[in-house]
């Protein structure tokens, strides 16, 4: 059942006719349905024209196959909103709104998303209700009344050095009824730079689209650009990718654990893997020369080559990191005190984490087994595969354990592959120029989960639309969830177990 | 006089070391080389050179705050016994005196706080009013104890009474208390497992988070009020743990010395083996030493 959409492969580019166009009903009904058995939404978006806009949405299935779905739709000024059907479609509805103008009927939480300008002319929904222009954070809030509820805002600005972010919670003494949080203090338009691309500083700016993703991105950004581009990037080029991938896994997940460590007060592990991170970003460094990759992928290959001097190099560092990190985790699950901490903390359920189509370490986390490095392989994971990790307690302790056991696989694939290189062919093709009128969608699997890139390019070659997903826009909600009824001195543990992107989410 | 003298130099000057050495402590279980042991001075030199910014929606109160933090404080430090050698101020009673300016003191952080009207600050306020609740019991099963051991109603008396010849007598009574008084010297001093004193993450403070809105030179005496603190109950607690005595004046305040690093030293190690407790956990283990100090009370009446 492909539930009117055309299926098709990770990485892969068709013509935009083949994209089938629905009536309205028949869109909405296959999105239902597709939802309802399984499918995952990945990316839904708008393009505005004259009379309103038309609708692309990109589904997983759950078949196993790898199987992609797309469809569309031309809708006029508002269209049926799903969110109350479908959580996982009520950010993805919003944020339509906000950069088509078209209203999403009967949505039951309609707020801005990043407080952008429309890519469209025309007044937004919500331009007026403040009457200074749309100002990020200014919004009615969710509130709970009562005499002994109180209302707690933390942010933009934090105490830590961390990125902005406005949290509010509705509290009853220490215990959080609800968190609402509001995004678009670091939106720097990057999807209305991109339409007319590629142009040469596309690259630099999908590098920045998360600093800590870098490859991450730019891995989706070069998988569309060499299938739009009809380009292959050599054997040697895909494995070092690969290689860049895990060890920015590596990187965050370990800057991870020691920020939870340090979130609990106990400092051994936090000040340890603060050390470590920094020895896996000097490997990525000895890569490119950049410590966050940057620099590194290029469509066609990768920029630098990566010849047997470093690979020995690489992987001499490695498993000393290996052992580092190995002692500096193992002192959290021997220290009682450290797990009685973790354990039933921020707990989202399984049923919660899929009806809101979390992704990556957090869903995992939460026992759902989706990860697009085997549901929809790339790269050099169309060969080797890495085995997926799931945890089942749901709570900061199995994001704390999945993240280490992610470590692990992590490390075991970078030493197999760097000792593995393979040899000859040059490491970067020579890009074409982009085909006009294609669609291409790459996904990849950064350390946050999973990342969508949609490109369409128009008659000319250009991309009249160039729509990215970060995880941290379907995970951003299950934090809100995770602080349910939990202690508010809890949100800061919680906060670095999801350890979610804000100017990924901002763009 | 001359001890008096030496006793005033040392609660002047000492108590910021204790937080150096702590911070080495620390440091070095972390496997870093730590800042050094007198940054806090230098850190308390460079609050008093910079300027204050008062919020205008506050009053009086959230300046008297620290102040009046720091002169109970202070005062207390006038009552204790350091080492073997008389406090310059005793007088039968006076143990109800201590335990009573900290109760002000705290009173006028937590009033400061309010003052603010930040509902951090409110949460704070709130985390301490009923975490110190909790805490007091304790001191005051500790003092019955200590004065039915000596006969003394004054802390001089009662604290410079202890030796090794009363942990030989009473040992069981006395480890209670130590006890129990060790998890009080946590709590109300801000450490781990009771509260971070590094942390940035203002949900999770009960007493950083009291004093986020005072800056410059109310800082340093919010500071050095802390580090004042937990060298007078450390002090205290150092009677109970370390009852070193020789008679020979000197040695007796070198002693002192080396105790009270110990102690700071044994903080340090309590920090780095351990995470912060749940909040919600704070009240429990509060309890239990309650607890442990009722029963060492009882030990000594029966």
């Amino acid at each position: 059942m492909s539930y009117g959409m055309k299926t098709f492969y990770n990485g892969t580019s068709f013509d935009r006719g083949e994209i089938p166009s629905h009536d309205n009903d028949t869109f909405f009904q296959a999105l239902l349905d597709a939802i309802s058995a399984g499918w995952r939404v990945c990316s839904y978006f708008g393009i505005p024209h004259a009379a309103g806009a038309t609708l692309y949405c990109i589904m997983s299935a759950r078949d196993g196959n790898g199987t992609l779905g797309i469809s569309s739709t031309s809708v006029g000024r508002s269209f049926p909103s799903l969110a109350a059907a479908c959580p996982q479609l009520h950010l993805f509805e919003r944020e339509i709104a906000e950069q088509c103008l078209v209203r999403p009927e009967g949505h039951p939480w309609f707020k801005p998303v990043r407080f952008q300008k429309p890519l469209c002319a025309g007044e937004g929904f919500w331009s007026d209700s403040d009457g200074g222009g749309l100002l990020p954070g200014v919004m009615d809030f969710y509130r709970v009344e009562g005499d002994e509820v109180h209302e707690v805002a933390v942010g933009p600005v934090h105490a830590g050095i961390i990125e902005p972010g406005h949290f509010r919670f509705q509290c009853h003494g220490e215990e959080v009824f609800h968190l609402e949080i509001a995004h678009g203090f670091q939106h720097r338009g990057i999807e209305r730079a991109l339409i007319g691309g590629p142009a040469p500083r596309t690259m630099h700016q999908m590098e920045t689209i998360a600093g800590d993703t870098t490859i991450g991105h730019g891995q989706a950004y070069c998988m569309n650009m060499e299938t739009l581009g009809g380009v292959f990037a050599p054997p040697r080029a895909e494995t070092v990718r690969g290689i860049a991938l895990e060890l920015e896994r590596l990187a965050n997940h370990t800057g991870d654990l020691g920020a939870i460590a340090g979130d609990v007060g106990y400092l051994p592990t936090s000040s340890f893997c603060g050390r470590i991170r920094g020895d896996f970003l000097n490997m990525t460094a000895l890569l490119c020369g950049s410590r966050f990759g940057r620099g590194l992928l290029r469509p066609g290959g990768i920029g630098y080559d990566c010849d047997a001097a470093i690979a020995d190099e690489l992987y001499t560092k490695l498993q000393a990191a290996r052992k580092d990190l190995t002692g500096a985790v193992q002192l959290l699950w021997d220290t009682p005190s450290v797990m009685a901490r973790l354990e039933e903390t921020g707990t989202v359920t399984k049923v919660d984490a899929r009806e809101i189509g979390m992704v990556g370490p957090a869903a995992r986390a939460c026992g759902l087994n989706r990860d697009v490095r085997r549901d929809h392989p790339f790269g050099i994971f169309r060969m080797s595969q890495i085995p997926v990790v799931t945890a089942t307690t749901c709570d900061v302790a199995a994001r704390t354990l999945l993240r280490w056991l992610e470590a692990e696989r992590s490390l075991d694939f970078i030493a197999e592959q760097v000792r593995h290189l393979p040899r000859g062919g040059g490491y970067r093709n020579p890009t074409k120029s982009i085909a006009p009128d294609r669609c291409a969608v790459s996904l990849t699997e950064g350390w946050r989960g999973e990342i969508c890139h949609v490109a369409l390019t128009d008659a000319q070659g250009r991309f009249e639309r160039y729509k990215i997903v970060d995880p941290s826009f379907h995970n951003w909600n299950g934090l809100g969830l995770a602080l349910r009824n939990q202690q508010i001195s809890d949100f800061p543990l919680c906060n670095k177990s999801f350890n979610l992107s804000y100017c990924g989410f901002d763009l | 006089m001359t001890n008096s003298i030496i006793h005033i130099l040392l609660a002047l000057t000492m108590p910021p070391l204790l937080l150096g050495v702590i911070g080495k402590t620390k440091a070095a279980f972390a496997g870093r080389v730590g800042a050094p042991f007198l940054q806090p001075y230098y850190d308390i030199i460079r609050l008093l050179r910079k300027g204050s910014v008062f919020s205008t929606t506050t009053s009086w109160v959230f300046r008297a705050g620290p102040i009046v933090a720091l002169a109970t404080t202070a005062v207390a430090a006038l009552l204790i016994p350091f080492g073997a050698h008389q406090s310059p101020i005793s007088f039968d009673g006076d143990m109800i005196l201590y335990a009573y300016l900290f109760a002000l003191g705290r009173f006028f952080t937590m009033a400061a706080a309010l003052d603010t009207g930040s509902s951090f600050e409110g949460m704070g306020s709130a985390r301490e009013a009923t975490f110190s609740c909790l805490a007091e019991p304790t001191l005051f099963f500790a003092l019955i104890t200590l004065s039915r051991l000596s006969g003394s109603y004054s802390l001089s008396g009662m604290l410079i009474n202890i030796s090794f010849g009363v942990w030989l007598n009473t040992g069981a009574a006395l480890l209670l208390l130590v006890c129990g008084m060790f998890i009080v010297l946590l709590a109300e001093n801000c450490r781990i497992p009771f509260d971070d004193p590094n942390t940035h993450l203002e949900l999770t403070m009960i007493h950083e988070v009291m004093v986020l809105d005072h800056s410059g030179p109310a800082l340093a005496i919010i500071q050095y009020g802390a580090a004042l603190k937990l060298f007078v109950l450390g002090a205290f607690f150092v009677h109970l743990a370390l009852p070193y005595a020789t008679g020979n004046s000197l040695i007796d305040w070198g002693l002192f010395v080396i105790s009270m690093l110990e102690l700071a030293v044994v903080i340090g190690m309590v920090e780095s083996a351990m995470a912060r407790l749940r909040l919600v956990r704070v009240p429990q283990l509060l309890v239990a030493a309650a607890i442990l100090a009722a029963f060492s009370t009882l030990l000594v009446i029966r």
